[in-house]
């Protein structure tokens, strides 16, 4: 009963119901219409042949008086299948004809006139219905002319019977196809349920079925597949930042408690506590720090800087970006330079600058100061801006101590710092937002040998319309 | 000056009350989007300093009812959201200046002071003038003691901006926001090479210096040691 139930709900079954309604009403309309138009028909084709009939026997009438008119109905009146006839004097009574007995006061009033009959003739002594025209003669004389109205009726019967039968037929045949369409559309349905059950319980690499017949359940399917792999891949980022944050963050986090709670034990001049309230800010300003970078990879990677996207040239960002770090390129004893072509590109722009600043940020802190070039030139980091067919490159080369191959793969992973990085400032999470802002953009950072040195690209794709590159 | 906190966190408020106050500022505090509107609507206050998420009627709304009825007062938004387009939806409704939380007093300090006086002055003056250094803003020109300072466009645009808030802190985020347009941050004090190159050109040679560093909270432009 319940199984019923459901499939009595179906949006399938209801727009079978609702398709039935229309169809009854549709065949029981056009039945009507037919069958009034035929009766209309019919008594149009009486009306016409006893009109003519009326004509010509009065026409007899004023011809051969009422003698020749008596016998020519008499004549007519015993044809098989003939209309009907009757002529009576002024006082009514029959002179000849074919009618038993009549409904009365028919005879009184001249016109058509519908009514009942008997025939004259013994056999049959049903009552008929007639369609009949009482016609007035000179001299007093009535005559009638009708005919039977028994083949319209029955005709009207059968169109009927047609009617009841096509519109019982409608709703049984509409059921049936009603039901059976909505039991294999729930059959499907409760397939792709059951299997969202079993994800929703926790199992997100679960997929739903998909039929093979490119039909619209199959589309749906499909799309939830997409949905469902989407939502994966973002759990499973929530999942690496919250092991991340707990790992990385806790550390400085048990740093600083330690040092506040070895200063409320040992601390005894206001200087001391001063000393280190100061570093516990700096600290928690490291720590902010850190909270900030790592929420801005988790947005470019949740792909939610897609909205602030603008069309501009990278060759302005990286002018910019070598324009603000080139100072503190020369303080630390490094020449900066910039090499930038136009690369139209659409992205988000503060992203954009942010990723080139932190390669920059650190080339500074990687490059090898000592190291001077043959002609005892400072050593140079070298910021580029190009586009190569339908990319475009940002890119910053260094002298530094590079990154080996093996591990190139792994820096862009967040808090990932090589050994021989430990001992710098740092927060191990610039090639990560690097790497992520590039992948926001459909783009990705690659890392190479810049012999010696590392060369990091930002590869982007390139804007279609703007610039002529 | 006076302000209005609309801040529901009542430790946080407190704590910029008392701050402000021993900065020698009156604050009032309000504790939800609908008194604050309230307040803000008759108050008569120099800045707004108002938190973006507030019980009953959210911050940024607070601020576009504000500038619906043509109130003009000034608006700091704080949030807990620190992105970009965070930032540009604060701006856009009607927020003067943007800070993100957790910040540091003395940043928000200097962001307040430099609204309260950006909105009583006069349209902004085309030369500027501190002690012996003169900065024209239509011949893009410097003078210190009479002699001309070459400097670099964004030296020029850094030293334009200390100038115009002369006599006022003005923080590293701040000059990268309003100087360079950036909003992120830099990991490294960039900023801090640019003031020395700065401070290398106009106050090198002179005895007395105009361009100081605030210790712990940025830069300042003035005559007269401090």
């Amino acid at each position: 009963m319940k199984a019923l139930g459901r499939l009595l709900r179906t949006t399938a079954f209801r727009m079978t119901l609702v398709y039935l309604v229309v169809f009854a009403v549709f065949a029981a309309f056009l039945l009507g219409y037919f069958a009034f138009n035929t009766r209309h028909l019919i008594t149009e084709q009486i009306t016409s042949t006893v009109d003519v009939e009326i004509l010509g026997l009065a026409e007899q009438y004023r011809q051969g008086g009422v003698r020749r008119l008596v016998f020519i109905i008499d004549q007519r009146a015993r044809r098989p299948g003939s209309s009907l006839y009757l002529v009576t004097t002024p006082t009514g009574d029959g002179l000849a004809g074919n009618v038993g007995t009549l409904a009365t006061g028919v005879l009184d009033t001249p016109g058509w006139t519908e009514t009942t009959y008997r025939r004259l003739e013994e056999a049959d002594t049903a009552v008929h219905h007639a369609l009949a025209r009482v016609f007035l003669l000179p001299g007093g004389f009535r005559l009638l002319v009708g005919r039977d109205l028994d083949e319209r009726e029955r005709l009207f019967e059968i169109i009927a019977r047609a009617g009841r039968w096509s519109v019982a037929m409608v709703i049984v045949l509409g059921i049936g196809g009603g039901i059976f369409v909505s039991r294999r559309v729930l059959r499907r349905v409760d397939a792709l349920t059951n299997t969202a059950h079993t994800i929703m319980a926790g199992n997100l690499s679960g997929r739903l079925p998909v039929g093979g017949s490119g039909d619209e359940l199959d589309r749906l399917a499909d799309n939830f597949n997409a949905m469902l792999a989407r939502i994966e891949a973002l759990m499973h980022g929530l999942k690496e930042v919250s092991d991340n944050v707990a790992h990385d963050l806790k550390t400085p986090l048990t740093r600083l408690r330690n040092r506040c709670e070895e200063a409320l034990r040992s601390a005894k001049e206001p200087a001391d506590y001063r000393s280190v309230l100061e570093a516990t800010i700096a600290e928690s300003e490291e720590l902010i720090r850190t909270f900030n970078a790592l929420l801005m990879i988790a947005r470019a990677e949740s792909g939610e800087a897609r909205d602030d996207m603008t069309e501009f040239d990278a060759a302005e960002i990286a002018r910019g970006i070598a324009e603000l770090y080139e100072p503190l390129a020369e303080d630390t004893g490094l020449s900066l330079r910039v090499e930038a072509e136009a690369a139209p590109v659409k992205a988000n722009r503060e992203l954009v600058s942010q990723a080139l600043a932190n390669l920059v940020d650190n080339a500074i802190k990687y490059a090898r100061v000592e190291v001077r070039s043959a002609n005892g030139k400072p050593s140079e980091i070298l910021v580029t801006a190009k586009s190569v067919n339908d990319r475009i490159q940002l890119a910053v080369s260094d002298n530094g101590p590079g990154i080996p191959e093996g591990d190139r793969g792994r820096v862009v992973e967040r808090f990932v710092r090589l050994e021989q990085s430990r001992s710098r400032p740092g927060s191990g999470l610039g090639l990560s937002l690097a790497s992520a802002v590039a992948r926001l953009h459909g783009g990705e950072l690659q890392l190479s040998d810049n012999a010696p040195g590392l060369r990091a690209v930002i590869e982007l794709p390139r804007a279609p319309a703007a610039g002529t590159g | 000056m006076r302000l209005l906190i609309v801040e529901d966190d009542r430790d946080a408020a407190d704590y910029l009350v008392k701050a402000l106050g021993e900065a020698g500022h009156i604050a009032d505090r309000a504790p939800d989007g609908v008194e604050g509107l309230a307040l803000a609507l008759d108050g008569g206050y120099d800045v707004l300093v108002v938190d973006r998420m507030l019980p009953r009627l959210d911050g940024l709304a607070l601020i576009g009812t504000l500038r619906a009825k043509s109130v003009t007062t000034p608006a700091l938004i704080l949030s807990a959201l620190g992105q970009v387009d965070d930032r540009i939806k604060g701006l856009r409704a009607g927020g003067d200046d943007y800070l993100a939380k957790p910040y540091s007093f003395a940043e928000l300090l200097a962001r307040v002071e430099v609204l309260a006086r950006r909105r009583g002055g006069p349209a902004e003056p085309t030369a500027y003038r501190v002690g012996d250094l003169d900065l024209d803003r239509l011949s893009h020109s410097v003078m210190r003691g009479g002699k001309t300072v070459s400097l670099q466009p964004r030296e020029f645009r850094l030293l334009e901006f200390l100038m115009k808030n002369a006599g006022q802190v003005v923080t590293r985020t701040m000059l990268l926001e309003n100087v360079w347009d950036y909003h992120f941050d830099p990991q490294t004090n960039v900023i801090d090479v640019h003031i020395s190159r700065l401070r290398s050109k106009i106050d090198k040679g002179f005895p007395q210096s105009l361009l100081h560093t605030v210790r712990g909270v940025g830069y300042m432009v003035r005559e007269g040691a401090r």
